[in-house]
């Protein structure tokens, strides 16, 4: 296994199921299952255990691999100098599974409909650029902008919505961007964290493949986990594009007056996706668009920024679901540590949190007391 | 799923009982190098209720309970010697109740020191805790156990000296009261004026009952805090110079370490002295009084102050210290395990010599650190080794080496902190026999089927 030679390294001491202020818990498959097993910690141990074959590839281990969000908390919280490594090795661990051809029901599931269908909703490919119908949002033609929405933005009825602001919104202030439509392919960014690398580098060269033979040079993103895919692991496999999430193109187009924003009152604060905040950096550029509405109260959550608590939907947990259900379940978590700010719409700048949040939302019966808006939905509020 | 999975699971849901090979092989095992033992299953109780419930069943079904906490002693005091249950607190981080102006926190058994810290930060600025330097995940409960040390150790004690109530489940399943809470709504004591029962809990390492609230004092956070770094190579004379630093009044914390790393550290040793204040003029007069009270000894050129560089001041000021945590992996290796017996500054300079000896017959990266305990009326020394968890013959060797300090620590007159099990059969068999008998028949008495944490105090 990759990485074998770090496993034994790791302490367990715990600071990488934390905040930095010690604020609370901070990993979500701890907080739903409070089994020091299910912390990075006693995954590391327990992942060494195996390749020593001290257990077994038991469903119980796959469950403690899979339930990894790969929000990417502790590598921001562990002291040691492998930290940057932690999500890479839970990975790796998920690669041998893959590779043994013992994995879980549902992660089985998701990869076989990317393999066969090209996204994990079974839904032909002639859907996928529906989504864009009635929008001013044009089929790519050489414009400036590739616009990628990707598999959840291209299907999940709430995520075309978003998909649909967004682009309608760039399109507005006068992006010149264009949609693959019924082209675009998988990004694979949760086909590589679910641990199938080989189907991930295929979907990543018919993506680069595909790119380049429409010329395109830049690209802007609706889903943090494809900003994610395309600016960390197509470099490395001969994609090298310009990639923005959109949230960055939306703050300089406010920025340099290209959007003219009027008031729009409302009490709201902002969840920070991981693969946006923690994964790239990008903290900022969401905070500074809500900012810059007038009316609008930020409030933040007491976990943000870099202590943000995942929404549990990282990693593959989106859809194979493995840290839902119950109480402990980190959006419903979320929810209510959003609830208790007194804002009434949690900001998202993802559509898989959208949904995961919407959820959580749902199970905790807030729906008279919170709302889950797009970034680019509170804009367009702020727009017309 | 066996009768007694089903009765745990009935108890606490199923979610949190498992008597899967994963929870076995973790909670067989702390991060240090005592053998391993499994348990047979672990829960994880939300309520002093389950956790009554899980006593009694244990009681009735005569299986071993083991309470614990983050399970950083790594002195294996987590590690169920004879199986049974695990019952991991930590979804029990509740704190109850802060009295501001009595400076008081009711917390329950779970709770972390890092959440402790945290809520007072945010909440009390003018409250804190004697936070130790284990990771922010240790329990409070567990550090009062072991009667843990922290950053205002110096000034007031062992940590288990500001305990001011405790609640505890009995091995009955009762529930007991420990201090003016027994009589009184208010917790404030742990014994005085009354017999002092907690010396029944505390130190006891869960084998007379698991603690599932803790009262403790806390005490003025000042609004700056700095350090100081007093270097000499006379170890002769490090007892003159905490002497001389207590006895201003004006420390928080000393923490003298010797290590061979880096270079320059070698063969000195370095007293790291923390004082804070609430206004540049109080900071800097404690610095001054720090200064003067060790001027003698830079006359005498046995020593000085080092500037603290920008990057080293806030390692130091850091609480906890994530260096500590650090150590395990200064060669790559993942671990360290130190013996940090309780014994008097006066044999720090035979301290300090044993570990480099120790060091170097067996191989081993080292530190030493001492934390003085009262105005210098003891400390701990921490004899720490750091070995890599892939090379079981660096492994063996700092067994064998941390098994030499046991006996060393013994013959120098110190006692040892969070003994092992076998440190705990040495210091039974080195104790007066009228202070045995009496451990026995407490222990006998409290628990009479021997399920709490079973192979700890055991008195034959």
């Amino acid at each position: 296994m990759k990485y074998a030679d770090i496993v034994h390294r790791c302490f367990r001491c715990g600071y990488c199921k934390f905040t930095s202020d010690y604020t609370d818990f901070n990993c979500p498959a701890y907080r739903k299952f409070r089994f020091e097993t299910y912390a990075p910690g006693g995954r590391m141990w327990l992942i060494r255990a195996w390749l020593n074959d001290e257990i077994k590839t038991s469903e119980r281990f796959q469950e403690i691999i899979y339930s990894c969000a790969t929000c990417a908390n502790c590598v921001e919280h562990c002291v040691f100098t492998f930290s940057e490594d932690l999500v890479n090795i839970f990975i790796a661990a998920r690669e041998e599974l893959v590779s043994e051809g013992i994995i879980p029901p549902p992660v089985r599931d998701f990869l076989k409909n990317i393999h066969v269908n090209g996204n994990p909703y079974k839904e032909p490919a002639n859907e996928r650029g529906k989504w864009a119908e009635g929008t001013p949002i044009e089929t790519y033609d050489g414009q400036e902008y590739l616009f990628y929405v990707g598999c959840v933005g291209s299907y999940d009825e709430r995520a075309k919505k978003i998909a649909a602001t967004v682009g309608s919104l760039l399109v507005k202030a006068g992006v010149s961007l264009g949609i693959l439509g019924e082209k675009e392919t998988c990004d694979g960014n949760e086909v590589r964290t679910l641990g199938e690398s080989g189907l991930f580098q295929l979907l990543a060269e018919q993506n680069i493949e595909s790119f380049k033979k429409h010329g395109i040079k830049k690209i802007i993103t609706l889903d943090p986990h494809s900003f994610n895919a395309f600016k960390n692991d197509y470099p490395g496999l001969g994609g090298e594009f310009e990639v923005y999430h959109y949230t960055q193109v939306l703050a300089q187009l406010i920025r340099s007056g290209k959007i003219d924003l009027k008031e729009y009152k409302a009490k709201v604060t902002y969840h920070d996706p991981c693969y946006l905040g923690r994964h790239n950096g990008e903290y900022k550029a969401p905070r500074e668009i809500l900012k810059s509405i007038p009316g609008l109260e930020l409030i933040e959550m007491e976990r943000n920024g870099e202590n943000a608590f995942c929404c549990g939907g990282g990693g593959g947990n989106f859809f194979t679901d493995i840290l839902g259900g119950g109480e402990d379940s980190p959006n419903r978590i979320r929810t209510i540590e959003a609830l208790d700010t007194g804002a009434g719409i949690i900001a998202v700048a993802c559509p898989q949190c959208a949904k995961m949040l919407e959820d959580g939302i749902k199970a905790e019966e807030l729906d008279d007391k919170l709302t889950v808006m797009d970034v680019a939905e509170i804009v367009m509020q702020a727009v017309s | 799923m066996s009768d007694i999975t089903q009765s745990l699971a009935e108890i606490v849901g199923e979610s949190y009982v498992s008597d899967q090979p994963e929870e076995a092989y973790f909670y067989a095992r702390d991060p240090g190098l005592m053998p391993t033992h499994e348990p047979d299953y672990v829960v994880i109780p939300k309520t002093v209720e389950e956790i009554q419930k899980i006593v009694r069943l244990a009681n009735r079904e005569k299986i071993p309970i083991v309470p614990m906490g983050a399970g950083m002693a790594l002195t294996g005091l987590v590690i169920p010697l004879k199986g049974g249950i695990v019952v991991d607190m930590k979804r029990m981080t509740g704190i109850i109740e802060v009295n501001e102006n009595a400076r008081l926190v009711i917390v329950e058994g779970g709770t972390s020191q890092g959440l402790l810290k945290s809520h007072l930060e945010k909440n009390y600025p003018k409250l804190r805790h004697s936070i130790p330097d284990s990771p922010a995940t240790a329990t409070i409960a567990a550090n009062v156990m072991i009667h843990g040390q922290g950053r205002l150790s110096q000034q007031y004690g062992f940590n288990s000296d500001m305990v001011a109530g405790l609640e505890v489940v009995l091995a009955s399943g009762e529930v007991c009261k420990i201090g003016s809470n027994s009589i009184s709504p208010d917790w404030f004591s742990k014994g005085a004026p009354m017999p002092d029962l907690s010396g029944l809990f505390l130190g006891w390492f869960g084998a007379t009952g698991i603690i599932t609230k803790v009262a403790l004092k806390l005490y003025p956070r000042k609004k700056m805090r700095d350090v100081e770094l007093f270097i000499t190579d006379r170890e002769d004379l490090i007892q003159d110079m905490v002497f001389e630093l207590t006895h201003t009044e004006m420390v928080e914390d000393i923490n003298i370490f010797t290590q061979p790393l880096p270079m320059i550290f070698k063969d000195n040793h370095h007293m790291a002295i923390f004082f804070t204040g609430d206004t540049d003029t109080e900071l800097e007069f404690k610095r001054k009084m720090i200064w003067d009270s060790l001027d003698r000894f830079i006359r005498s050129k046995d020593g000085g102050f080092m500037g603290v560089s920008p990057a080293m001041k806030p390692t130091l000021l850091e609480m906890p210290q994530r260096s500590v945590s650090r150590f395990a992996d200064v060669n790559k290796g993942g671990g360290f395990e130190y013996s940090g017996p309780i014994i008097l500054v006066e044999k720090y300079p035979e301290c300090a010599r044993k570990i480099k000896e120790l060091a170097e017959k067996y191989e081993l990266g080292y530190s030493g650190m001492a934390r003085i305990i009262g105005r210098g009326h003891c400390m701990m020394f921490g004899f720490a080794f750091t070995f890599n968890r892939a090379d079981p013959d660096m492994m063996d060797r700092t067994r064998k080496a941390l098994h030499e300090v046991s006996e060393f620590s013994l013959k120098a007159g110190g006692v040892f902190w969070k003994a092992t099990a076998d440190e705990q059969r040495m210091a039974l068999d080195k104790m007066d026999p009228n202070t045995r008998a009496l451990m026995g028949m407490i222990k006998k008495n409290i628990d009479p089927n021997g399920i709490m944490n079973p192979g700890n105090w055991e008195v034959k």
